[in-house]
């Protein structure tokens, strides 16, 4: 489909520039009209027109509206329009107690809702200045890989169904439903868990945990070869993915840009790595990155991330600790079900959390974790009450999702599809 | 002349502001309360220092918390805009809060210094209402653009949706 396949390093271009991300005027990438004034736009060239991609196209993962400006079958300005998803989730949480909080923000990204459940736990932690148990990180970190797996295993379905392979659609959605069904088990629920609370997580692991998560982990390999010879050695898949919607290392800086649409371009900077939190300095594992920062490169890095993840997964099951699941601090975390019979002051602390909540020191934090998008923050203000006086999250989608007009630029507008699917937004999040 | 000392007084504390940023921990993150005349100097200095990337600009309404933790050069206003840099060399990430005032509310652009800002600017704009000069296209990116009001200052209610019930009266 593409003009132009060949696959140039950017070893191999003169100098690695970002200059065109900075620019303000009509030769931006950009396509900074209103609403009214597209509709008045009229270029003097007549080959050109301004067309509408969207709110709901079948690939534009969700209510995503692209305002493209053509030449031909040419795209030389975009614009993405978001906000048709914005329910005010900010304001809400304010709305919300400390202990609500997790039930919100985990229909951001609806595809990996236990990351932003972590950031907010951990922010809330933060200001508390509480340390939780030992194996409650542990198992927090096996969610969140699992997570990221289901992910990935979700990008592989719609990314592939958006190029054409409808077939690559329901073996990604097949892989995935393995890991719901044992977040089902875990948590009750297969997406929106409000699992990882402060203070710990809602429930210890059931019986035969292990067990399930193991025969994932067999099973999943063989699958995973199925995805490589059925797309990545595939000339068709090579042709439709190679060279489109480039981007370099020193733009991706400039824009923001984080997670595997950064490491495409050869850039290795994951905060699990990096700068990392819960216990991933005690697991090993290897930060993939790409070198053309293409449309493949962000396809193959995701799929082997998977591979990455149960790595880690296998590691922490040989080291899951014992112990408790969540703090006993009766002041954050309510007493368990046994003692509310006997004791009226475990009845107190059951009746003051689940109807006042519990208070948190006045304070702003900001705290981010590596979610399979990129870097998801989240930034809390308490003035000391049981509700966050501000709660921001800093979505990596909304943030990714600038890139689009760069990449876009002089592509066609068949890979204009591709380019929207590697970058991989979850307008849940991107709205907010 | 008491009136003259005392002005002279206030040049005298606030001229080694202008050299030196008034700067706190708060839970072990380094947070820096640059004024809005020195922010754009302040982050172009910490850009050349290695912080690199701009991850993240928001902002917060204090209207209804007007008390908070603040060093004691820094003068409370309603709106304080946070920008959140981040350097990949050095591994680390600081903060800027930057009080912005009610009557006034503008803050100079990042966008030629980090063009990733943009839709993080437009954001703020968007929900506080918090204008930047400079900005390649100010307009809102999630309400619609017609909407009145800035959503997430505190003294603009929660939406209500009236809802009618089956057996309500003058049904």
């Amino acid at each position: 489909m593409s003009q132009e396949t060949e696959r140039s390093r950017p070893e191999d271009e003169e100098v690695e520039t970002a200059e065109r991300v900075y620019r303000r005027g009509e030769d931006s990438a950009i396509l900074r009209l209103s609403e009214s004034q597209v509709q008045s736009y009229n270029p003097e060239d007549d080959r050109r027109m301004v067309i509408n991609m969207g709110p709901q196209h079948p690939s534009t993962h969700g209510v995503l509206r692209l305002s493209l400006e053509m030449e031909g079958e040419t795209v030389l300005r975009s614009k993405p329009i978001i906000g048709y998803l914005h329910t005010g989730m900010e304001k809400t949480g304010e709305q919300l107690s400390f202990l609500q909080g997790p039930t919100n923000v985990t229909r951001m990204d609806y595809s990996s809702p236990l990351f932003s459940e972590l950031a907010f736990s951990l922010a809330t932690e933060k200001l508390l200045d509480i340390e939780i148990p030992e194996r409650a990180t542990w198992i927090r970190m096996l969610m969140c890989e699992l997570n990221r797996m289901s992910s990935h295993l979700l990008f592989q379905a719609t990314n592939g169904m958006d190029i054409g392979a409808v077939g690559a659609m329901i073996y990604g959605w097949r892989e995935r439903e393995e890991v719901l069904r044992l977040f089902e088990k875990i948590t009750g629920l297969r997406m929106n868990h409000n699992y990882i609370r402060p203070g710990g997580v809602a429930a210890d692991l059931p019986d035969g945990w292990r067990d399930d998560t193991l025969q994932i982990l067999d099973n999943l390999p063989d699958r995973l070869d199925d995805f490589d010879s059925l797309f990545t050695g595939q000339p068709i898949w090579h042709e439709r993915l190679q060279g489109v919607g480039v981007i370099n290392a020193t733009e991706c800086l400039a824009l923001g840009i984080t997670g595997p649409l950064l490491r495409s371009t050869g850039y290795a900077w994951d905060l699990r790595k990096d700068i990392p939190y819960l216990r991933y300095e005690e697991v090993d594992f290897d930060v993939l990155v790409g070198s053309y920062g293409d449309c493949f490169d962000r396809f193959a890095i995701r799929l082997n991330e998977i591979r990455e993840s149960m790595r880690i997964v296998r590691q922490i099951l040989e080291k899951m600790p014992e112990g408790d699941y969540r703090i006993q601090d009766k002041k954050v975390t309510p007493p368990p079900r046994s003692r509310i019979d006997e004791s009226m002051e475990a009845l107190i602390h059951h009746f003051k959390i689940f109807t006042e909540g519990f208070k948190v020191p006045a304070g702003e934090v900001y705290v981010a974790v590596e979610s399979p998008r990129g870097e998801l923050g989240c930034y809390m203000v308490s003035d000391g009450g049981p509700k966050p006086y501000r709660m921001h999250i800093r979505g990596p989608s909304f943030t990714n999702l600038q890139v689009l007009p760069h990449m876009l630029q002089d592509c066609l507008v068949a890979d204009a599809v591709a380019v929207i699917s590697t970058v991989d937004p979850i307008m849940g999040e991107v709205d907010r | 002349m008491s009136d003259e000392e005392t002005t002279e007084g206030v040049e005298e504390i606030d001229d080694p502001n202008d050299e030196e940023i008034p700067s706190t921990v708060s839970h072990g993150q380094n947070v820096l309360h640059p004024t809005r005349e020195n922010l754009l100097e302040v982050i172009e200095n910490l850009r050349n220092e290695g912080f690199a990337v701009c991850i993240d600009v928001t902002a917060v309404d204090y209207l209804e918390n007007p008390k908070r933790d603040l060093p004691i050069t820094v003068k409370p206003e309603r709106f304080e805009v946070v920008i959140n840099l981040l350097s990949h060399t050095k591994r680390e990430r600081i903060r800027l809060r930057v009080q912005v005032p009610e009557d006034e509310p503008t803050l100079p652009t990042l966008f030629d210094m980090y063009p990733g800002s943009e839709a993080l600017e437009r954001e703020v704009h968007d929900l506080f209402g918090i204008h930047f000069e400079g900005h390649p296209d100010m307009t809102r990116i999630l309400m619609p653009e017609d909407w009145e009001g800035y959503p997430l200052r505190k003294d603009y209610a929660v939406g209500e949706i009236p809802v009618q019930f089956k057996e309500a009266p003058g049904s």
